[in-house]
């Protein structure tokens, strides 16, 4: 059985690489090279994966997935410039493909254990893009 | 590997008639999306893609498959009556089914020139005519059957 729970926070980043210059990094990324850098309001999908245990019925307390989803990924990111403000992207380009995987590398350690597991990160950097990270494996799901 | 999905928006109208039925089996079998004049939708499509991360960090370039979108979909098809002024459903009844396999057909046509490299592909097209009635094709397996 799948399990969600969605959390949202706000955050302004740049994508950029620092190889580039300012003027191929702009037509690589386009206003999302920016150097100001500019914001969205980002909704994270986290998906677990489990049988519900036979006495409380529940494949993962959601009071404790919510806690997990705040101090792993809200606390960190809410209101903070990505790429200053939140390792790796000091050194990774903040977009919502790496976004997700790093929420992945951040939640995996607390969710992922004999009774439930990761499956899924969907990272919605607007209602209209958003992306599936499946871990390691091939696209399911 | 990532998945990634943009959502478009078009606006069209069309009327479901099938030529091959007399006049009463059509109005019979399609109802209200039979009425001669036609009628109109706010159509959604998703278009999703996948592959692994490139050296930009990305899976997908959004702004190419925005144009791609903008060519092969919103430009022929937005404002536009799907029967009267879009070709392909001068013979094809423009059901949504039928829809989601065309705009499929036409991204696979046009994705080799806008993403020429191996990754990422096209996995598939979603696609709701209202809020309430929503149709996928994948495009994996309509590659395989040649449709």
């Amino acid at each position: 059985m799948l399990i969600t729970r969605k959390v949202e926070f706000s955050a302004s980043h740049v994508c950029r690489l620092p190889e580039l210059s300012a003027e191929e990094n702009h037509k690589l990324f386009g206003m999302a090279a920016n150097p100001h850098g500019h914001g969205h309001n980002y909704v994270v999908e986290v998906t677990l994966e489990g049988e519900p245990d036979p006495v409380t019925g529940m494949v993962m307390d959601l009071k404790e997935l919510k806690e997990v989803l705040n101090r792993q990924v809200v606390d960190p990111y809410d209101h903070r410039f990505l790429n200053y403000e939140v390792p790796p992207f000091d050194r990774v380009v903040p977009t919502a493909e790496n976004v997700a995987l790093d929420i992945w590398q951040r939640l995996e350690p607390h969710v992922s254990n004999g009774r439930h597991r990761l499956h899924a990160v969907r990272v919605y950097e607007n209602q209209d893009l958003y992306v599936d990270y499946f871990g390691d494996g091939p696209c399911s799901g | 590997m990532f998945r990634v999905t943009r959502r478009y928006r078009f606006a069209a109208s069309h009327r479901l008639n099938a030529p091959s039925l007399d006049v009463e089996t059509n109005r019979k079998l399609y109802g209200k999306c039979n009425n001669p004049y036609g009628h109109g939708h706010n159509y959604e499509v998703e278009v999703i893609a996948r592959g692994p991360l490139d050296g930009a960090g990305r899976t997908v370039d959004v702004r190419v498959l925005d144009e791609l979108v903008a060519r092969e979909v919103i430009s022929p098809f937005g404002h536009r009556n799907l029967n009267t002024e879009v070709s392909s459903f001068a013979a094809l009844v423009p059901t949504s089914e039928n829809l989601a396999a065309e705009i499929c057909r036409r991204l696979q046509e046009g994705w080799p020139r806008a993403f020429p490299g191996e990754w990422p592909k096209l996995e598939k097209v979603r696609i709701a005519e209202t809020p309430r009635n929503i149709f996928e094709i994948d495009a994996d397996e309509k590659q395989q059957s040649n449709c």
